[in-house]
């Protein structure tokens, strides 16, 4: 068991932030990510972006500005929970909270700060009408232990670096390798794309393009998909797995099970603190709503800093809170 | 924004979007606000999520064009996230990349069946 006063939720920008505002006033944090790297969407989404509207950068890249706020709030000695899923909350006799995640970290706190933007990444799912019943039966939407895969037959659909990386991978591993891809070109490093074209050429892998899959049959367990081909129609192809790569797309998850008002996928909170139905639990950034709510990272800022002044009082209620510039104290860690 | 707001705006022109259900909406669009169509159906409350903001890294404003406008062509960005969409077809667009400008005037856009 994690204890700590504050839970954070979602390592984005604004819950990294939200360490340092919650440092001032001496609370120290837990931060529990989905992504096994902090920097939420910055990080997964566009770290090579610039954003122009963070006060005092005319221009920053997405990536930088996850470094210096890593660099800002290290005097407080944060803790990560990093991939892994904040699965469930509950309240405890004592009146604080506990998380779970869902590998089985549990943490405790009086406060819980949920910074989760868009949700928890998952990997996009082809829209197959059947293949939840495939799900670990020949269909895997992450390549956990490649291992799994010796001798057998795979077809790989997408065309990005995962399915390019995996596909140059798994033609030393697989028996048979197929690479399912709707363009001619690919995107991706060059230096991959020239390997898969190569692999291709030599017939160690089968590069199906201008194609995608379809459907699924099996029984019980995966046999073939069915590729179609966007002039040359339908044919099914004989395997043993298929491995979807389409990137990641964030949901809200259980986050929607928290008992919280939700509207539209955001949750409800009051802006005199951020706070949501359920008192002690704050929602801050992009996943929160209210009236005039606009989605931007300086904004999930503001409503850190005002956060952490209620948490305070929760979590100290007899002692006074007292507001200080850090142009006067300085940072003072711990 | 209401559509009075947007009616008060000069450098207007139509559009048809068909949602999901196949219901047509009428939208008038200004092409003086620097607008692409994602943030114009965001305007008048359809149901386009416009996730990302309309960098074309999500695809949740993927649309087909069905009238017979000429686009300008996708850049690799678009083209990139498509790869990562479903139900791409040939007329297939993100709608964020679709900026609005006066030759659009009478554009048909369907909203694509939203996916995993």
């Amino acid at each position: 068991m994690i204890k700590t006063d504050i839970i954070i939720v979602g390592a984005g920008p604004v819950g990294l932030f939200t360490v340092f505002e919650a440092g001032l006033l001496k609370l120290r944090c837990h931060l529990v990510d989905s992504l096994p790297i902090v920097g939420g969407q910055l990080a997964e989404i566009y770290p090579k972006k610039p954003i122009y509207d963070i006060p005092g950068y005319p221009s920053v890249l997405a990536g930088e500005l996850v470094d210096n706020l890593m660099k800002q709030i290290e005097p407080f000695n944060p803790e990560f929970t990093l991939g892994e899923r904040a699965e469930k909350l509950e309240r405890l006799e004592n009146n604080h909270f506990q998380l779970t995640t869902n590998k089985g970290t549990v943490l405790e706190a009086p406060v819980v700060a949920i910074a989760g933007g868009l949700g928890c990444f998952e990997p996009r799912k082809p829209p197959i009408s059947n293949i939840a019943d495939f799900e670990d039966k020949g269909v895997e939407y992450i390549i956990r232990d490649p291992e799994l895969y010796r001798d057998k037959r795979v077809v790989i659909a997408g065309g990005g670096d995962s399915a390019l990386d995996w596909t140059i991978f798994l033609a030393e591993v697989a028996s048979e390798v197929t690479l399912v891809h709707r363009r001619t070109q690919f995107r991706g490093a060059l230096d991959s794309v020239e390997k898969v074209m190569a692999l291709s050429e030599s017939g160690k892998i089968k590069l199906l393009t201008e194609s995608q899959v379809v459907g699924l049959t099996g029984n019980g367990h995966l046999d073939a998909v069915k590729i179609k081909h966007s002039k040359e129609g339908e044919k099914e192809k004989e395997t043993d797995h298929f491995i979807p790569l389409f990137g990641l797309s964030p949901k809200l998850g259980p986050i929607g099970e928290w008992g919280l008002n939700i509207t539209k996928n955001a949750i409800e909170v009051d802006t005199l603190d951020y706070q949501t139905n359920v008192p002690g639990i704050f929602a801050i950034g992009d996943i929160n709503t209210y009236e005039g709510k606009l989605k931007l990272i300086l904004c999930g800022f503001h409503e850190a800093t005002l956060m952490c002044q209620s948490a305070f009082k929760i979590i100290n209620p007899d002692k006074k809170l007292s507001f200080k510039y850090t142009t006067v104290t300085g940072v003072d860690g711990f | 924004m209401s559509k009075n707001q947007l009616n008060s705006m000069k450098e207007l022109i139509n559009i048809t979007v068909i949602d999901r259900k196949g219901e047509k909406h009428s939208l008038e669009a200004p092409t003086d606000m620097n607008m692409n169509l994602m943030e114009v159906c965001k305007a008048y409350e359809l149901p386009v999520e416009g996730t990302c903001g309309g960098m074309a890294l999500c695809s949740t404003c993927h649309c087909y064009v069905e009238s017979d406008h000429e686009l300008p062509e996708a850049s690799d960005a678009e083209e990139d996230m498509m790869d990562q969409a479903f139900f791409v077809e040939s007329n297939s667009r993100l709608g964020c990349q679709v900026r609005i400008v006066e030759d659009l005037d009478g554009l048909v856009v369907k909203l694509a069946p939203e996916a995993g």
